[in-house]
């Protein structure tokens, strides 16, 4: 036996005589993990949190959440002398005076803004892929409620140091308190303590910002990865892979050192663009005060989209019994977004009504095989890049010579006629797929080779697919339409009846209506005529 | 799994072939690819240690204060890039190394492990919903409905306490939304620098932030900028195109409005001179300064306010009267009649 495994094994029995775990740890430690790169995307999200903790931890060392005024008399001289709050003179101590702040406020801004795109696109995959499906809908909810809350934390950690831009972002944030009906002053008086921009904003973001909301996030994270564990993880289809079975590495050694690593890499990466890639250059805005702004102000990208709605909504107020409603700030400030987070929140279960699939799921499907709901989520996406993309019209307009006037046109109008058309695309590419699909299983691969016959004829050499790209292509399931609810014997209607189940029925056609997968039948059927 | 809803089902399909079979790694048989293997994953962990020591060669021997200059970055501080760079190799490199063991050196082989429904079987199944049908009835909710109600108006009410100790976090807004410190005969100052100005001290085609004079010894807040900050703009007094009111607020050219953004609140601070144009950066409202700014686009919905201006005994710029309606953005209780 060699040393290393002689330790190894002193060490598990010692954990055993103290907690009776043997036979759980045994069970876990084989537990089999599959292997693709896009379930990766979690995982950088994953460690993108742990060094956000960690870096963030560094920063409270300094920083100073305080909107007591003073007069800066740090490193950074074309500030000299001037009056500013504790929070921004700590965060420029931070940047200048503290060795590795810098470098330390800048991680940390990189990692926020990795860790926003890996939920992002870690989401996408689980939409695209259907891996939301039963019994995966905890862990939707989960993510969409850790997607929101990232928005949430990313805004208010942004907002902290108080320099000219956040302060800018904070007004914003108040004037769309402000706006909601009946409450909207009320609100804003008590979050700001008084009038904006007050003295206690800072210090009471702070604290939701260092432990309110890292500790939800530490207990969604966890109850979403004890899911994960628990449920174990999906698999896409191929030779072997099936509902009932989980066809990976196991978790020691191979997945341990795989997954420990890529932390190691994704904190590597985050660090090098923390020393090179310069972040919120506070310094450069200035102090917050009400009178002042930076021109081209920007909020990060996963506010951008929200901030591109509210620049293209047609100015619009109802002034009645003297009162007013910013329609303005409403519509694309909380309707909109509360519209889209809802319907993303209860996609699964809408979906699984629609097809009555009641089944579990544990394999993924390939997009084009669901085109539906493919189509669907490439509209979506549709439309938030049109908001992104208005969120930064007056950058855009600059670097590309357009007028702010056009692109503001262009996505109003855009915002309506793009996802349809989008839809319509995605759909139509995805049946193209199955079909060539099709094509390829029952006739083979087109090589570019050309043989002539002895006729003289010149044919070209299709090459059969492997049985396991055979299978591949053919076996997902195909839903069948639900039928359309009719009266029964008694002649009054059945309870699935109504308008709804006549939207459910024409749903699940729509869902249903795809090219065949071909059959070993058709397959057979092919031999005798073609080849 | 059981049932599926397939259109397909009854149908012969393709035949799942099963795993592929394992192919082994030139480094699984052959031990000097192995060897190979295990060096170039020494190397890199010993990159890593580099990237450490560099990390403390550069605190020790690089100065804070030190800036270099380097293409596409431009002026950086030397010890912060070295810092960074160190510590991102030292970090880096582990990952890097701990991939290429699993890759190299681990066994590769795939595993199957089998997945079993999560639906109990029948049986446990009917008697788990069973027992859980009769605890539940065994609180006897159903038949003691007095209990029912009282504990609903018990849980209900139980919220509404927090919202009475929350109560504190700020005052009432009363009319502090819709006032401003402008008042008539209120001398507009320069902001910065606090001097009062004339009607005169100001060219034509340009603009300036204002705010108002406080009464001696009282701390100009930002919430009083918040509110206060005013611009002013002079142009020919030919070029205005206001009616005789608004006309009236103006003097000798010189127009006056507040500066808080009537969309969100963000300082309107962009003039155009040639088309004598206000423009908001937040999200671009723009507004006609010779038509009493008038919304011509963008989100907002209202002019921004005009401050109705005048000239003092000694000649410098006041205030005729307070704001005519609130500042900022709207809010639920203010009066738009
Ligand atoms: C999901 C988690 C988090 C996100 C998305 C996030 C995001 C941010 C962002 C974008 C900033 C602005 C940085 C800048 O450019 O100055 C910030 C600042 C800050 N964050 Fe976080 N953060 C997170 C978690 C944490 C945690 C866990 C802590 C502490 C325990 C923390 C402490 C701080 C502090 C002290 C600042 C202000 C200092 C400064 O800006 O220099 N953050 N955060
Ligand atoms: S705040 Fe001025 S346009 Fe929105």
């Amino acid at each position: 036996m060699k040393k290393s495994e002689q330790v190894a094994g002193n060490v598990a029995s010692y954990i055993d005589d103290r907690t009776g775990a043997a036979g759980w740890a045994k069970k876990n430690l084989t537990k089999v993990f599959p292997d693709h790169w896009s379930f990766m995307l979690g995982e950088i999200a994953l460690y993108s949190f742990v060094i956000l903790l960690l870096s963030g931890t560094f920063l409270t060392f300094w920083f100073d959440p305080s909107q007591q005024e003073v007069v800066y008399n740090g490193t950074y001289a074309p500030l000299s002398h001037v009056t500013m709050s504790a929070s921004y003179a700590s965060t420029l101590h931070i940047s200048f005076d503290v060795r590795g702040g810098l470098l330390m406020r800048q991680i940390h801004h990189w990692a926020a803004l990795i860790f926003m795109a890996a939920i992002v696109v870690h989401l996408l995959r689980v939409f695209f892929t259907g891996a939301f499906r039963k019994p995966r809908e905890a862990n939707w909810l989960i993510g969409i409620g850790l997607l929101t809350l990232g928005i949430v934390e990313g805004f208010l950690g942004y907002s902290l140091p108080d320099d000219l831009l956040s302060g800018t972002g904070i007004r914003i944030a108040e004037a769309i308190i402000q706006a909601i009906p009946v409450v909207g002053s009320y609100l804003a008086f008590f979050a700001f303590g008084g009038a904006f921009p007050g003295h206690v904003f800072i210090p009471r973001i702070y604290i939701v910002h260092v432990l309110l909301l890292p500790g939800i996030f530490l207990a969604l994270i966890t109850v979403h990865l004890m899911l994960v564990w628990y449920q174990k993880h999906t698999q896409y289809p191929g030779p072997g892979r099936k509902e009932t079975n989980v066809v990976g590495y196991p978790l020691m050694p191979v997945y341990m050192a795989k997954a420990g690593g890529f932390f190691f890499i994704v904190f590597g990466v985050t660090a090098f663009l923390g020393a090179v890639a310069s972040i919120n250059p506070i310094w450069l805005y200035g102090p917050y005060t009400p009178g002042q702004i930076s021109a081209g102000s920007q909020p990060d990208w996963y506010m951008g989209w929200l901030d591109g709605l509210v620049r293209m909504a047609p100015p619009l107020e109802t002034h009645a019994f003297g009162h007013t409603i910013s329609w303005n700030i409403l519509i694309p400030g909380l309707i909109i977004p509360g519209i889209l987070f809802t319907g993303m929140a209860l996609y699964p279960f809408i979906e699984s009504w629609i097809s009555g699939d009641k089944n579990e799921h544990h394999l993924l499907d390939r997009p084009r095989n669901v085109p539906n709901r493919t189509a669907l989520g490439a509209m979506s996406l549709s439309f938030m890049l049109i908001s992104l993309i208005n969120g930064g019209n007056d950058v855009i307009a600059t670097h590309f010579h357009l007028t702010i006037n056009g692109i503001m046109w262009f996505t109003r109008f855009g915002l309506f006629i793009v996802p349809p058309i989008v839809f319509i695309i995605t759909k139509r590419i995805c049946l193209s797929l199955q079909r060539a699909d099709r094509e390829i299983v029952l006739h083979g691969r087109e090589t570019g080779r050309l043989v002539m016959t002895p006729a003289g004829e010149f044919l070209e050499v299709h090459e059969e697919l492997t049985p396991e790209q055979k299978w591949t292509l053919t076996q997902h399931a195909q839903p069948a339409a639900l039928a359309l609810p009719s009266e029964d014997a008694h002649g009054t209607r059945s309870k699935s009846a109504g308008i709804k189940g006549k939207l459910r029925a024409r749903m699940s056609e729509a869902n249903a209506s795809q090219v065949a997968a071909p059959t070993a039948e058709q397959a057979k059927e092919l031999e005798g005529g073609h080849h | 799994m059981s049932k599926e809803i397939d259109s397909l089902s009854g149908v012969e399909r393709f035949e799942d072939p099963g795993l592929p079979e394992h192919k082994h790694r030139k480094s699984d048989s052959d031990a000097i690819a192995a060897n190979r293997a295990e060096r170039q994953v020494a190397i890199l962990f010993l990159l890593s240690a580099l990237g450490t020591v560099g990390t403390i060669a550069s605190y020790i021997f690089i100065d804070t204060k030190k800036f270099i200059y380097l293409p596409i970055l431009g002026d950086t501080n030397a010890a912060q890039l070295a810092l960074g760079t160190g510590l991102a190799a030292s970090l880096f490199f582990i990952g890097i190394a701990a991939v290429h063991w699993a890759k190299t050196l681990m066994p590769d082989e795939e595993v199957i492990a089998e997945r079993h429904e999560f639906r109990s079987s029948d049986e446990d199944r009917s008697d788990f919903v069973k027992t859980v049908k009769e605890r539940a009835g065994a609180a006897g909710l159903g038949r003691r409905s007095l209990i029912k109600r009282s504990m609903g108006v018990a849980l209900g009410l139980v919220g509404l306490s927090p919202l009475v100790l929350l109560r504190d976090l700020g005052p009432l807004p009363k009319k502090e939304l819709s006032t401003t410190n402008w008042a008539s005969g209120v001398r507009l100052v320069t902001d910065p620098g606090g001097q009062p100005i004339k009607g005169t001290d100001l060219e034509i085609g340009s603009v300036a932030q204002v705010l108002p004079q406080l009464p001696e010894g009282t701390e100009r807040s930002l919430e009083n900028i918040g509110k206060d900050a005013v611009l002013l703009i002079r142009i020919r007094p030919e070029e205005f195109n206001l009616n005789a009111e608004r006309l009236s607020w103006t003097y000798n050219g010189i127009i006056a409005f507040s500066k808080i953004c009537s969309h969100m609140g963000c300082a309107v601070a962009l003039y155009e001179q040639q088309t004598k144009h206000l423009l908001c950066p937040c999200h671009q409202s723009t507004f006609d300064v010779t038509r009493a700014a008038k919304v011509i686009f963008g989100p907002a919905a209202r002019p921004l306010p005009q401050l109705a201006i005048g000239v003092d005994s000694e000649g410098y710029l006041v205030a005729k009267q307070a704001f005519t309606e609130p500042v900022g953005p709207s809010f639920w209780e203010r009066n738009s009649a």
